[in-house]
């Protein structure tokens, strides 16, 4: 087990290097953004880019790369909005707004999911179980940005009851603050919901079928005790390693709703990279993206065989 | 079984005319089957059937298609018909609003609306006979002290009528367009040029054409003691532009002048409704009303959705190739070359597809063009997902008997991979196909929406831009956002849900499962 997780990881660090040399030397073909005249830390920009290697030849100023990376965590400065500043320290300054407000949304719809997910398979082929699987089969079909619209302009334009945007400010853990993430929140949310519904429920309607269900009720257990002793343990089996995903995942923002409802976080932050040129910040982030995917797929894998000691992972048949 | 050898061995070389027919002239006992034989397709067919909700889908589906490519045909509009008044314009069509039942009115809310603002609208329905106001919706008065006496002022909240609120525009008409608007005028009846006020007449406010009343100084107007506004046309023949030969306003005992000399041209005051129809041939008709740009919404929703089809269905066929081949040699061959191919494959999925699209837009854009360099994006990630499918169809095939059986008689490898095992995967594969247009149209809306890339230069505009647009204008204008929103969502769940039931009912694991 242990042996296996160290052949993912290191396969996944392999992998997550040929990709950023891969996306390094793309993004340093292409022609560097004009610097602003006059502007004094024109200069500093220069420096750096002269530090950094420019005009060498690109495996040259990969190893540059990297070595700062490694010896000063320098990621370089930024060349368009944030100009001449450190993309690292931006970039932590991003990440805490992008966190809360995905850890509030996987918080709300773990439980939720999961919960629908239950009252479905427990209520199979009832008039709820269709109502529960095709509101889910909805949520996942669209994606979070249409619900973004519908409740940006139900709950913050008609009802009035939260802010448009969310609020400026550093001050994440306010009551305002916090009524402000909640459409982004519930924007995020509903998708996540649907996943662990449907998930949950075609894992448990299986469960609840098989042999050692009808075993457990033989010996005299009621349905209540073999459902959460028996059911629930084996359809967790499943459902466990994909909230270990979420958690991962929630370092991630949501390009589109972040730019909805303004959220000062990575993902507004990359968008900005993209839409202004800012290769040193489109780097960085293109190796955290790459690095939260990786990562995630892992944990969940992994986390298979800690959870359930019949699965081998690695073995080989 | 050393004997059965030895018998073997005995019988190499059996010369022909030892062999005998056994049963040539014995009666054949089994019968032939007197039902129907049905296909593999027609009895995927009858499982799809009795799942209604796809069924259902599927019809969503198809009358969405056909909205898709019967929009842009229907409409009298295109994409470069970006109309400078009508902008963000509610859903209108003539004949329905007259019915009065709030629907496709073209109405938009305005909210505190006073005694002055209600005159100009009145102003404006006077003149033209096209009321702006369709209702008052409510109305509240504030009290105030105004020179020692109590005074009360309203204020409205009103729906209006976003095309006739346009009221008067100034135009500039060389001589010819003068005459040729008359002359239109004269055959359909239809006033497009009213009569000209000058401006020294209405406290000298230039930017205002729907004045035609006596002003104060701020634009509002002035009645008389019975309530009734005070016509201040223009007799004045020394600034007149053109003689006017066509259609006078009630009122008119000929002396009102139309239009006013302009260095060559003649400057008007016209009507945009009438003017509209004059410039396009037909009356506003935007049955889910127009976008931030002036574009038709209907004809746009149109465009865009066709792009997005045919965009997704040509991504899908080629990722559909280059997966099924290479899933096909990675399935079939196995060991290290299934390794190697199998860390290629994971090394290109751990990139995220924002990245690939930027790279690729960034470096290929302006070398081949905004829409092939977006497939390739498609196409470096989007292929991945197919091969791992069509792999695992492999392993589940090649170790079957008849595999085995071909092999035994001399195929090829080739051939083995096509003819045999291929044929037993293509039903898991085309399926999934079907899920694989949502997705890829899920994306192509999700960048276009993030303005990452820009199709509007090749398809006109894009379910995503349309979005965007309208979410920037949807507190005041929500259908903007509603119609792309809501047609984008319907096309993805009767997708998804189609491609759902067509998966089942072609997935043989199901076979002979009824629920």
């Amino acid at each position: 087990m242990f042996k296996y997780a160290l052949k993912r990881i290191s396969l996944m660090l392999v992998t997550l290097f040929i990709i950023t040399l891969m996306c390094f030397v793309l993004v340093r073909m292409l022609p560097p953004v004009e610097l602003a005249l006059g502007d004094p830390k024109t200069a500093i920009v220069e420096a750096r880019r002269e530090a950094a290697g420019y005009n060498k030849p690109y495996l040259v100023q990969f190893g540059i790369f990297l070595k700062d990376i490694f010896t000063e965590w320098d990621w370089g400065v930024s060349e368009v909005k944030y100009y001449g500043q450190d993309v690292a320290g931006i970039f932590a300054s991003k990440l805490p707004a992008t966190m809360i407000v995905n850890l509030y949304s996987i918080i709300l719809s773990i439980p939720i999911g999961i919960a629908l997910g239950i009252w479905a398979a427990l209520k199979k082929n009832s008039w709820i179980d269709y109502t529960v699987s095709t509101l889910t089969m909805v949520c996942i079909s669209v994606p979070n940005f249409v619900y973004a619209f519908l409740i940006q302009y139900l709950f913050s334009y008609k009802l009035n009851i939260f802010p448009f945007l969310m609020k400026s400010g550093t001050s994440y853990f306010t009551w305002d603050m916090f009524v402000s993430m909640l459409p982004p929140v519930l924007s995020l949310s509903l998708g996540v919901i649907a996943g662990f519904t449907r998930t949950t429920r075609a894992e448990l309607t299986e469960v609840l079928t098989s042999e050692f269900m009808l075993l457990a009720r033989t010996k005299g257990l009621t349905r209540a005790q073999a459902t959460i002793r028996h059911a629930m343990k084996n359809c967790m089996v499943v459902v466990l390693p994909s909230i270990f995903g979420e958690f991962i995942g929630i370092m991630s923002g949501s390009l589109i709703i972040e730019k909805i409802f303004s959220v000062p976080g990575v993902g507004q932050l990359y968008l900005e990279s993209i839409n202004g040129r800012d290769y040193s910040m489109f780097m960085l982030l293109t190796v955290f993206y790459t690095t939260v995917g990786l990562l995630a797929s892992i944990v969940v894998d992994i986390s298979y065989g800690f959870i359930d000691p019949r699965i081998r992972m690695g073995s080989t048949k | 079984m050393s004997m059965q050898k030895n018998n073997n061995m005995e019988y190499e070389h059996i010369p022909q005319e030892q062999f005998a027919f056994a049963q040539l002239d014995a009666t054949l006992h089994d019968k032939k089957l007197e039902t129907k034989n049905r296909s593999f397709f027609a009895d995927a067919m009858i499982r799809f059937k009795k799942n209604k909700s796809s069924v259902i889908a599927a019809y969503i589906l198809l009358f969405l298609l056909i909205f898709t490519f019967a929009a842009p045909i229907i409409s009298p509009y295109t994409m470069d018909n970006k109309d400078k008044f009508y902008v963000n314009t509610p859903p209108y069509i003539e004949s329905i609003a007259q019915k009065g039942w709030g629907i496709f009115d073209g109405a938009v809310v305005r909210e505190s609306q006073n005694e002055a603002s209600m005159n100009y609208w009145k102003g404006i329905a006077e003149e033209t006979g096209m009321n702006p106001v369709i209702k008052v919706l409510g109305q509240t008065g504030t009290t105030s002290i105004f020179r020692g006496k109590e005074k009360i002022t309203y204020t409205y909240t009103i729906e209006t009528n976003k095309y006739y609120e346009t009221g008067m525009i100034y135009r500039t008409f060389s001589y010819e367009e003068f005459d040729a608007i008359q002359e239109w005028q004269n055959e359909t009846g239809i006033q497009v040029i009213y009569p000209y006020v000058e401006t020294k007449d209405i406290q000298g406010i230039t930017d205002n054409p729907n004045l035609w009343y006596e002003v104060d100084a701020k634009g509002a107007a002035k009645l008389d003691k019975d309530g009734n506004f005070v016509p201040v046309y223009s007799t004045n023949k020394e600034v007149e532009g053109r003689p006017y030969n066509s259609i006078r306003i009630e009122g008119d005992d000929g002396s009102y002048i139309y239009s006013a000399r302009k260095s060559g041209a003649v400057h008007c005051r016209v009507l945009y409704y009438n003017y509209y129809q004059f410039m396009n041939g037909t009356e506003p008709f935007y049955i889910f009303g127009t976008n931030s740009m002036g574009q038709d919404l209907f004809a746009g929703i149109g465009v865009g959705a066709r792009f997005s089809l045919v965009f997704a269905i040509v991504v899908s066929a080629i990722n559909l190739s280059i997966g099924a081949i290479y899933g096909a040699i990675q399935g079939y061959y196995g060991g290290k070359v299934d390794l190697i191919m199998d860390r290629i494959a994971d090394i290109l999925s751990g990139v995220p597809f924002t990245v690939v699209t930027v790279l690729f837009q960034l470096h290929l854009a302006q070398k081949v063009g905004v829409v092939p360099s977006f497939l390739f994006a498609f196409v470096m990630t989007g292929w991945i997902g197919m091969a791992a499918l069509t792999r695992k169809q492999f392993y589940r095939f090649k170790s079957q008997e008849f595999v085995f059986a071909a092999r035994t008689l001399g195929a090829s490898d080739k051939r083995l991979m096509f003819k045999h095992v291929f044929p037993n995967a293509m039903g898991t594969i085309i399926t999934s196909c079907a899920l694989v247009i949502p997705g890829v149209i899920r994306s192509e809306t999700s960048m276009t929406y993030l303005g990452i890339v820009n199709l509007q230069d090749l398809a006109g505009t894009s379910i995503g831009t349309l979005m965007s647009q309208g979410q920037t204008a949807m507190t005041t204008s929500p259908h903007s956002m509603l119609y792309p929103a809501l047609y984008f969502a319907l096309l993805l769940i009767s997708f998804n849900l189609f491609g759902n039931g067509l998966r089942d009912a072609f997935n043989p694991s199901t076979r002979g499962v009824e629920d």
